[in-house]
């Protein structure tokens, strides 16, 4: 008796409170020069992002710096004008790099704290988990924090975008390398045993002969006991180590060697190599015994400016900005990773008009080139592909943890040849903020 | 059972103006079915009041709640414990997700039975041989369980997927509904119904001859054995109820997160369900749902109030999974028979304090 009539009457109330909503976006116009509030997340004074990162748990140090370095970006940016007079509000959310948590997370972002878009959501198997949902809501799903080819998937994940080059793209420039000028020498390779770095593998196959490879070993990123991979690669006589892994793990096997009385050539992907995050958790890890200097000599790429480069703009710039916003941040790798996602998220706002949809923030990036940001290279964003910065240049880490480039800007895509990148990089604005 | 409902009836001819309660209060089936029912409108009504995030919850505590009432029945009832739990679910996320691969278009109901029929077989399996261990070795072998099995998804990574798992498409509401019905209230909807039936069948269970056969087990297994009771039998069909619950409460995990990937049913998950089922009341159905709200609702607050606080992030980050350490510590201590033990007590004392302001009343 009671559900009978209830339930319609409920019911009702739903319909009309919806209707009620479409009709008050419905009326709004696309082209004004007055703020509206032309989409979820999106009102005249304000405009609302959202994250997941790993906070807490295996994945969080060093890349729980990433988040906060991008909301001091977006607060010197709020502080400077704001995107068409609108500041940005970041919502980032932890999800202790566990799959079963970002789900939640996610829809709490979405449904309840109704963001305008993800932006920056970390991790390969934490975000594969809400990919699809993301999708289905059609909720822009921004520069994903991780270099799995799989954002480029534009059939099924036409609202994805990554960010940082594939793992594919570095292994091959970082194979070539090898080739080029490690010739003759015996080669290991140390790698995750997920996506990230069996995609690093493929591309390293791709350039490094199979007959110069004496030992694969892998690795499982719940497992620290490493030991027996390090010692494989020693038996094998690998005298160049290139491994897939991620700080935590790149340090591990750093001094896993060291005990060994093992010193090959490293050669590291750019997320596990990053010179003052790799010395934190060297001397965490050996209790202070060990330090910075054990990854020097150690060959890597990069895709950013050089953290350590103090003469460049775009370091100037950010690490400006982070001293101001975010004294207690250190300045490292990761809080400029964040801080050049944030400018290139600002960027696609900008070119996306005063009052943009989510359809319309998705078309831009498919259709307008960005220039002008920090990154060496351009982006690859498309129609067809939604990878983003599509090379590298090869680096060294130097004896005071200081990084020098050691080969010209190379590009290239999953497949296909490596080219030499001429272009000059663009100069930071004086004002610090993209102007279109 | 039937000697049980026998003594209904002849009670029920005794007593000639018996009332419609008279009769539904003492049939167990029926009794649990009535209050299901209520619960279930309450919830239907409830699930159109609230957000479509709070309905996202509501399935969440109803996907844990048949996990932890599955759980109960073999740890609480049964006294035997299982720390891989969490492993059982991904068999029956597994299962959906594999079957949806190649069958988009089966009936979620089929589904789920099939990922129910597939979890037991996979407890049929387990429960042999746990039926032999007893104790730390029984811990021992069922954590192995936890840890080995999400592994297989990323050695058959051609057929399981890998790390990435298998994507699964949400159940989209039916159109009768209408076009605004979301499909977060829709899977609410089906997770609280499936909640539902698992506690009503599971109360009904625990009053039948088979609950009790299962506790005399878990009391003294000499003893039971005296009685005429098949020990190791008896186990091994606790292992297979409690496997096809979780295998149920996995479906619809998977359904829930859109995914069946290893990385979601770690270690962690199993450790949480037994948190949930000893938090809540161990032995108790009704504790396994405090124990799931908890679960879920818990770490949703203290993220909220460590996030409140302005804090440096160092702290900030971990103080919620602190929080939530320290009430689980807290809880038990003041609850050592867990939230439902603990609302026992208080009524408990409540009626002894009744009693007696009762008395002196008289007496006065």
């Amino acid at each position: 008796m009671r559900p009978k009539t209830v339930l319609p009457w409920a019911a009702l109330t739903c319909v009309a409170a919806v209707l009620a909503a479409c009709g008050g976006t419905a009326a709004t116009g696309p082209s004004s020069s007055k703020n509206q509030a032309s989409a979820p997340g999106i009102t005249s004074s304000r405009i609302t992002i959202g994250s997941t990162q790993p906070l807490t748990g295996v994945a969080a140090p060093g890349y729980d710096e990433i988040a906060p370095g991008s909301k001091a970006y977006f607060a010197y940016v709020n502080a400077h004008g704001g995107v068409f007079g609108r500041k940005i509000k970041y919502d980032y959310l932890d999800d202790g790099y566990n799959p079963a948590q970002t789900p939640t997370l996610t829809h709490q972002l979405v449904l309840q704290d109704n963001v305008f878009a993800m932006f920056s959501a970390l991790g390969t198997p934490t975000h594969l988990a809400v990919v699809n949902y993301l999708n289905s809501e059609k909720v822009p799903d921004l520069f994903v924090s991780s270099g799995c080819n799989c954002w480029s998937n534009t059939s099924q994940y036409p609202d994805t975008f990554g960010w940082q080059p594939d793992y594919t793209i570095e292994g091959k420039i970082l194979g070539q390398y090898v080739k080029q000028h490690l010739t003759g020498q015996k080669v290991g390779y140390f790698y995750q045993n997920d996506e990230f770095g069996l995609d690093g593998v493929k591309g390293l196959n791709d350039q490094i002969p199979s007959s110069s490879v004496v030992s694969k070993q892998d690795y499982v990123a719940t497992n620290t006991s490493i030991g027996a991979q390090i010692a494989g690669l020693q038996q094998a006589g690998a005298q160049v180590v290139v491994s897939f892994s991620v700080p935590a793990f790149t340090a591990i096997a750093l001094l896993t060697a060291a005990a060994l009385n093992y010193h090959p050539t490293w050669v590291v992907t750019n997320v596990g190599s990053d010179p003052p995050t790799l010395g934190a958790f060297l001397s965490n890890i050996s209790k202070g015994a060990a330090g910075g200097a054990l990854a020097t000599g150690m060959i890597s790429d990069a895709y950013l400016p050089l953290v350590s480069d103090a003469s460049n703009g775009w370091i100037k710039l950010f690490k400006g900005i982070a001293q101001q916003y975010a004294p207690t941040l250190p300045w490292d790798g990761n809080v400029l990773y964040g801080m050049a996602q944030a400018y290139t998220l600002v960027q696609v706002l900008k070119a996306s008009g005063r009052n943009p949809t989510r359809a319309e923030v998705l078309k831009t990036l498919e259709t307008v080139k960005l220039t002008g940001g920090p990154g060496l290279v351009p982006f690859d964003f498309s129609k067809s592909s939604h990878l983003g910065y599509a090379g590298v240049e090869v680096v060294k880490t130097g004896a005071t943890g200081a990084q020098t480039a050691l080969t010209p800007i190379y590009v290239t895509g999953n497949t296909g040849k490596i080219q030499r990148y001429t272009a000059t990089p663009t100069k930071a604005p004086a004002s610090g903020v993209p102007s279109n | 059972m039937r000697k049980a409902v026998g003594a209904v009836r002849q009670f029920g001819r005794r007593v000639p103006v018996a009332s419609l309660w008279g009769v539904v209060g003492r049939r167990p089936l029926a009794r649990h079915g009535l209050f299901a029912v209520l619960v279930a409108i309450a919830i239907v009504i409830f699930s159109y009041q609230v957000s479509s995030y709070t309905n996202y919850n509501l399935a969440e505590v109803a996907v844990f709640v048949i996990a932890a009432a599955g759980l109960t029945l073999l740890t609480g009832v049964n006294g035997q414990i299982s720390l891989g739990h969490g492993a059982l679910m991904a068999v029956g996320a597994y299962t959906t997700a594999l079957l949806l691969k190649s069958q988009p278009n089966l009936a979620m109901i089929l589904v789920l039975l099939t990922s129910v029929a597939t979890t037991a077989g996979a407890g049929l399996i387990f429960g042999v041989a746990a039926a032999r261990l007893r104790g730390p070795y029984l811990a021992g072998a069922t954590l192995a369980l936890a840890l080995a099995l999400p592994q297989l998804a990323l050695h058959f990574s051609s057929l399981f997927g890998g790390e990435e798992g298998i994507p699964i498409t949400p159940p989209s509401a039916p159109s009768w509904l209408g076009a605004t019905f979301s499909s977060e209230q829709w899977l609410a909807w089906i997770s609280v119904v499936a909640a539902l039936v698992t506690l009503v069948l599971l109360a009904n269970l625990m009053r039948s001859w088979v609950g009790r056969t299962l506790k005399a087990v878990r009391d003294d297994e000499v003893a039971a054995l005296l009685a005429g009771i098949n020990v190791g039998r008896i186990q091994v069909l606790a292992f297979v109820i409690s496997a096809g619950c979780v295998g149920l409460a996995g479906a619809l995990f998977a359904y829930w997160v859109g995914l069946a990937a290893p990385a979601a049913f770690s270690v962690t998950l199993s450790l949480q369900l037994l948190i949930a089922i000893v938090i809540g009341g161990l032995g108790s159905l009704v504790g396994a749902v405090w124990g799931s709200l908890v679960l879920v609702m818990v770490p949703d607050l203290t993220g909220s109030l460590a996030s409140g606080l302005n804090l440096p992030s160092s702290i900030a980050n971990n103080l919620p999974l602190a929080i939530f350490g320290l009430v689980l510590v807290v809880a038990i201590l003041a609850f050592p028979g867990g939230i439902q033990g603990g609302l026992k007590r208080l009524a408990g004392l409540g009626r002894s304090r009744w009693r007696q302001h009762g008395l002196r009343r008289e007496s006065g």
